[in-house]
């Protein structure tokens, strides 16, 4: 039996790492595609999770994960570059200026009455890739040390921790304008897509999940780079003049 | 039956848009890429690195191909 303290950090701190990126992907969704169905994305993906906790329990970490990283992240990587692409050409097309643009004339906001799948699938994949991840460090923490209790309520503090920052940066995420929201969350979901997916074929990234900030880096300095590219090209004028075909 | 069938097509086109989007090629490039890393790293070699370089490639050829499609009709929104 371990001592109480490293086996509380060690699950915090762990948990709270899967706990960021799942909040950042709810976060951006919900800002980028309207709330109602990022949010029942996740709450549908936090029950399948339980249900999932509660049919397998300790032999939860017995779950090949591999597999569920590939899909998950080869989905997002689809996804997020589809969306990198739309913020480069938007705001290379306005600059800086046009993300004073009203946020409604450029949206990917759900305005109809149904359910926004789009959102609610990257919200429930987030959120079930994550849960899981967080239920395997607290499962091999806990139960290696002998102190599955306390190691079962240090994640679940790192996940009400993590949520509620992720709550209160919403709001400012909100006034963010929409083109370069997109432009943030296609960045995002293509490096946890490129690192999950790359993960899931048993592919070992240097220095471990530091490599998430590398690969951040890199594909923020590419779009930086082809934004540039789009502002100085003769196609900065077509660009310009077809946005309303962009916008939508 | 004739609910479960619009379901059905319902469920397939939210996929599709959401795979497929406005860019085939993404999708393909992609799936490409995935292949090649699964093969480079059964030979030991660092297979990291191809999904960053499909990525940076892709992108540039997502954009110059959302450019030819006319006056980007075609981009409209993946989801």
């Amino acid at each position: 039996m371990t001592a109480i303290l490293p086996v509380l950090i060690t699950a915090f701190l762990a948990s709270s790492v899967e706990a960021i990126e799942m909040v950042t992907i709810v976060v951006g969704v919900g800002a980028t595609r309207g709330w109602r169905s990022t949010l029942l994305g996740a709450a549908v993906g936090f029950v399948v999770l339980a249900v999932v906790v509660a049919v397998f329990g300790l032999a939860l970490s017995a779950i090949p994960i591999a597999p569920l990283r590939l899909v998950i992240g080869a989905l997002l990587l689809v996804f997020g570059l589809q969306w990198l692409r739309k913020g480069v050409v938007r705001v290379a097309a306005r600059g800086f200026a046009g993300m004073q643009v009203d946020a409604n004339q450029e949206t990917e906001m759900w305005t109809e009455k149904g359910v926004d799948w789009t959102a609610f699938v990257l919200s429930f994949k987030g959120v079930l890739l994550e849960g899981l991840e967080v239920a395997f460090i607290v499962v091999s923490v806990g139960a290696t040390a002998g102190q599955l209790g306390p190691a079962v309520a240090s994640g679940a503090a790192a996940l009400l921790v993590v949520g509620a920052i992720g709550a209160v940066l919403s709001r400012f995420v909100a006034r963010i304008p929409r083109s370069f929201l997109q432009l943030v969350v296609g960045l995002l979901l293509t490096t946890f897509g490129s690192f999950w997916a790359t993960e899931g074929l048993g592919v070992s990234w240097p220095g471990g999940d530091v490599a998430i900030l590398g690969l951040l880096a890199l594909y923020l300095l590419t779009a930086v780079i082809n934004i540039a590219v789009e502002r100085r090209g003769p196609h900065r004028v077509r660009l310009t003049g077809n946005l309303s075909g962009v916008a939508r | 039956m004739m609910r479960v069938a619009s379901w059905l097509v319902g469920f397939g086109r939210v996929w599709y848009r959401f795979i497929i989007g406005d860019d085939w090629t993404v999708a393909a490039s992609v799936a490409f890429g995935l292949t090649l890393t699964a093969l480079l790293n059964r030979g030991q070699f660092p297979a990291w690195v191809v999904i960053p370089l499909v990525v940076i490639v892709v992108l540039r050829a997502s954009i110059q191909r959302s450019k030819r499609t006319k006056g980007h009709a075609g981009v409209k929104r993946a989801g």
